[in-house]
């Protein structure tokens, strides 16, 4: 008997944790999502690496993550993402509405890169579901 | 600004093409003037007339500022896009409109060094292009400064094409 009420108040209190994780408000201390090609990618590429930097598949959130930042740290002009980019370049990509985004990008096999834009996590749940992906990320 | 922003910008790089205009096409005469540099083909159905209508758009949304707004477009398909159809397409949008063709090679060239792809497909007897959609911001001293991607509203241009001319 008091074992199960244990066990009861261990999940009552788990319950009231994750609603409480749910209902503060999400803040980010930057909306920067930060992709960067490190000093020497186009010469480990031309000894046969195999360097993938940028996934073909990009998610954003409205709000709180919505800036693709990119920099180019190598020695020599790479395409990257949507643009090409020179040494010691950065871009920087405001989203400002929760779409799909395609962008042409030759350094994917598929030739095609994907920008998911979300909409601001606006119920407790989607807000618990965005900080555990930050938190696997 | 809305479009994506280089830093630091470079200078657009410079070419030789012809142009719709029955003459010289080179970036650099437009120094002085703010530019939208896109690239497509007058047989797009879908990309190219959305954004042309956009630019359009946007440029009377600037009033007399618009005098000093340049919009180039350059082929992908240099064999369909003469000078004289892209001059018939692109008065189509808005006359001051100008566009750029060339060899294959010459454009090839051209979209290299703006990180341009265009891939062209056969479909049946006909063919199609799949081509980047974005569009380049070129300040006045020629440096490009935005990378606008497809779908951006005539608003976002406006705004945009208005930081740059106050510069």
């Amino acid at each position: 008997m008091r074992a199960r009420s244990v066990t009861l108040l261990g999940i009552a209190a788990a319950v009231a944790a994750a609603l409480g994780i749910g209902l503060v408000p999400i803040q980010t201390g930057s909306h920067d999502q930060i992709f960067e090609i490190p000093k020497g990618t186009w010469a480990r590429r031309m000894s046969g690496d195999k360097v993938e930097i940028l996934p073909d598949h990009i998610r954003l959130t409205l709000g709180l993550r919505d800036i693709l930042v990119l920099r180019n740290h190598d020695d020599v002009p790479q395409i990257f993402g949507p643009t090409l980019m020179m040494p010691g370049q950065s871009f920087r990509l405001p989203f400002e509405r929760a779409a799909q985004y395609q962008f042409a990008c030759t350094a994917h096999a598929s030739g095609q890169m994907t920008i998911v834009v979300e909409p601001n996590p606006a119920t407790p749940w989607a807000r618990i579901a965005w900080r555990a992906r930050e938190l696997l990320h | 600004m809305k479009a994506g922003v280089f830093d630091p910008p470079r200078q657009a790089p410079d070419f030789s093409l012809s142009s719709s205009t029955g003459h010289e096409l080179k970036i650099s005469q437009y120094r002085g003037k703010v530019v939208l540099l896109a690239f497509g083909f007058t047989s797009c159905t879908e990309v190219c007339p959305t954004t042309l209508n956009t630019f359009a758009v946007a440029r009377r949304k600037l009033g007399p500022q618009a005098a000093d707004v340049q919009v180039v477009y350059i082929t992908v398909d240099p064999h369909r896009d003469v000078p004289a159809r892209l001059a018939k397409y692109l008065g189509s949008f808005d006359p001051t409109f100008v566009g750029g063709t060339g060899t294959e090679d010459q454009l090839a060239a051209v979209r290299s060094s703006y990180g341009i792809s265009a891939e062209k497909k056969i479909i049946g007897n006909d063919y199609t292009y799949a081509h980047s959609s974005f569009a380049y911001l070129i300040d006045r001293t020629g440096r490009i400064r935005g990378l606008m991607p497809y779908g951006h509203s005539p608003d976002d241009y406006a705004n945009d094409l208005t930081i740059l001319l106050r510069e």
